[in-house]
C-alpha cells in the first residue's frame, strides 16, 4: 500500500521541478529511445515480470498460460501508450480487463501490485543499460517515470471504476428483486421480505405495500418476515409504522414469521401490541386472513366445513 | 371553504375538497355533530382524499369529531387518506387510534352498512 501511494505522488514531485520547462524536444526523444529499448527487449522483459507476479503469489485465480497472455497485452498498451502518449487506448483496455477478471475475484491490490511490478521491472532494466553513463540515465528516468506512473495510474483507477460500476449495478438488481406485492386473494395481498432490511429498503417496502394497497384495494395484507433474521430497532420502528399507516389506508395487517431476535426487538422498543396482529407462520396469517375476509377453503372430498 | 355535508339514507358524508383552515375544521365539527342527530344518522364518513396535508390540529380534530360523534350515538369512518399522508401522519405519531379507516367512500359505505347488520 505504502508503494502504491508513492506511486501515485510521484506525478507531482516531477511536476514540480524547474528542468520541466527546459524539457521539450529532448523528451521526446528520450521517449522514443526508451521504447525502442522496451520493443528490443519484448521478450526478455516479460518473462521477467511473469515471474515477479509468480514471485509476489499475485493473480493466483489466473493460470499461468493466462497470466503470460494477459501480461503480454498489458505489455503492449503499456508502450504504447508511452509511445503516443494518449492514454485513451490503454483507458480502454483496463476497463475490458478489469470486466474479465473482476468476476474471477481479482482483488484491487493485485492489480496495482502487478502494474507497479511492471513499472519496477522496466526501471531495473534502465539502470542495467544505462549504468555506465549517470547523466544519461537520469535524463531517461526523468522522461520515464511521470509516463509509467501515468500509466500505473490509468490501469489502477480503470479498475476501480469498473468494479464499482459491477457493484452498481448489482445493488441495483437487488432492489429490484426484493420488493414484490403479490395478491393471492381478491383483496388481499402478501409481502414476503427476505435478507437484511437496511433503513433504504424499509422506505421503499412501505412506499410501495401502501401503493399496492391502493392499486388492489386490499383489505388485508400479510407481511411474512420469516427471512428476515434480525433487524435493528430503527427498521422496527419502521415497521411498526408500516402497519399503522395501513390501517389508515383502511387494510388490516397479519405479521408472520416473526423470529425470537425481532419479538425481543419488538418487546425492546415497546411495542404496543394491541396494534400489531401476529401470527406465527405465514400458513397461519394466510388463513387467518381468509377469515378476516370471510372466505372459507372447502376441500370437496372432505366434505364442507372440515378442511380451511 | 366550507365542506359540504351530504345525506345518503342512513349516512352522513362530509367531502373535504380542498385544504381547510382550522376555522373550517372546526366549523365542520359543529355541522357534522349537529346535523348527525337531527338527521338521526347511524353513521358518518369523512372523505380526506383531497388533503395532501394532514397536520396535527386536522388530525386531532378528526379525532373529536369521531368521539363527539360516538356520543351522540352514531359511527365515523374516515376514508380516502392517501398512502403519502398516512406514512407522513404515523411519523408525526398521528395514527388516529380507535378511528375506524378505510380506503375509499365505498369501502367506508360498506363497513357501515356491515356494522348496522350486525346491531340489528
Amino acid at each position: 500500500m505504502q508503494r502504491d501511494k508513492t506511486a501515485l505522488n510521484q506525478p507531482a514531485i516531477q511536476r514540480s521541478r524547474p528542468t520541466e520547462l527546459t524539457r521539450g524536444e529532448p523528451k521526446m526523444e528520450l521517449l522514443r529511445e526508451l521504447v525502442a529499448h522496451l520493443r528490443q527487449n519484448r521478450t526478455l522483459l516479460l518473462e521477467e515480470w511473469v515471474a515477479r507476479i509468480a514471485e509476489a503469489q499475485l493473480l493466483t485465480a489466473m493460470t499461468e498460460e493466462e497470466i503470460f497472455a494477459e501480461a503480454t497485452l498489458v505489455y503492449d498498451s503499456y508502450f504504447a501508450a508511452l509511445e503516443t502518449g494518449t492514454f485513451e487506448a490503454l483507458q480502454a483496455y483496463a476497463r475490458n480487463l478489469s470486466e474479465r477478471i473482476i468476476p474471477r475475484g481479482v482483488e484491487t491490490h493485485e492489480v496495482v501490485g502487478i502494474v507497479l511490478l511492471l513499472r519496477d521491472v522496466l526501471a531495473r532494466s534502465l539502470f542495467a543499460k544505462y549504468q555506465t553513463d549517470f547523466e544519461k540515465l537520469n535524463r531517461i528516468l526523468d522522461a520515464y517515470e511521470p509516463a509509467a506512473n501515468r500509466v500505473a495510474n490509468t490501469v489502477a483507477v480503470g479498475f476501480v471504476q469498473e468494479r464499482e460500476r459491477v457493484i452498481r449495478q448489482q445493488q441495483e438488481a437487488i432492489r429490484e428483486l426484493s420488493t414484490p406485492v403479490l395478491q393471492v386473494r381478491e383483496r388481499l395481498l402478501i409481502l414476503p421480505i427476505i435478507g437484511v432490511i437496511d433503513p433504504m429498503r424499509a422506505r421503499q417496502l412501505t412506499e410501495q405495500l401502501l401503493r399496492g394497497i391502493r392499486t388492489n384495494r386490499a383489505k388485508v395484507v400479510v407481511i411474512d418476515i420469516t427471512g428476515v433474521a434480525a433487524m435493528d430497532v430503527t427498521v422496527a420502528n419502521h415497521l411498526v409504522q408500516t402497519v399503522e399507516a395501513s390501517r389508515l389506508l383502511g387494510a388490516t395487517v397479519i405479521v408472520t414469521g416473526l423470529s425470537p431476535e425481532i419479538a425481543q426487538t419488538l418487546v425492546t422498543i415497546g411495542v404496543d401490541l394491541g396494534k400489531m396482529n401476529t401470527v406465527g407462520d405465514l400458513q397461519g396469517g394466510i388463513e387467518q386472513a381468509e377469515r378476516l375476509l370471510g372466505y372459507k377453503v372447502v376441500n370437496p372430498e372432505l366434505g364442507p366445513g372440515k378442511a380451511g | 371553504m366550507q365542506v359540504p355535508i351530504l345525506k345518503q339514507g342512513g349516512v352522513l358524508i362530509a367531502t373535504i375538497q380542498a385544504a381547510l383552515s382550522d376555522a373550517d375544521l372546526l366549523e365542520l365539527r359543529t355541522a357534522l355533530v349537529q346535523q348527525v342527530v337531527r338527521y338521526r344518522s347511524s353513521g358518518v364518513i369523512v372523505d380526506v382524499t383531497a388533503m395532501d396535508v394532514m397536520d396535527s390540529f386536522a388530525s386531532r380534530t378528526l379525532l373529536e369529531i369521531s368521539h363527539m360523534i360516538r356520543l351522540r350515538g352514531a359511527a365515523t369512518v374516515i376514508v380516502g387518506i392517501q398512502p403519502e399522508v398516512a406514512f407522513a401522519m404515523v411519523q408525526l405519531g398521528l395514527t388516529l387510534e380507535d378511528i375506524p379507516t378505510a380506503l375509499d367512500l365505498e369501502e367506508g359505505l360498506a363497513y357501515l352498512q356491515q356494522k348496522a347488520r350486525s346491531i340489528n
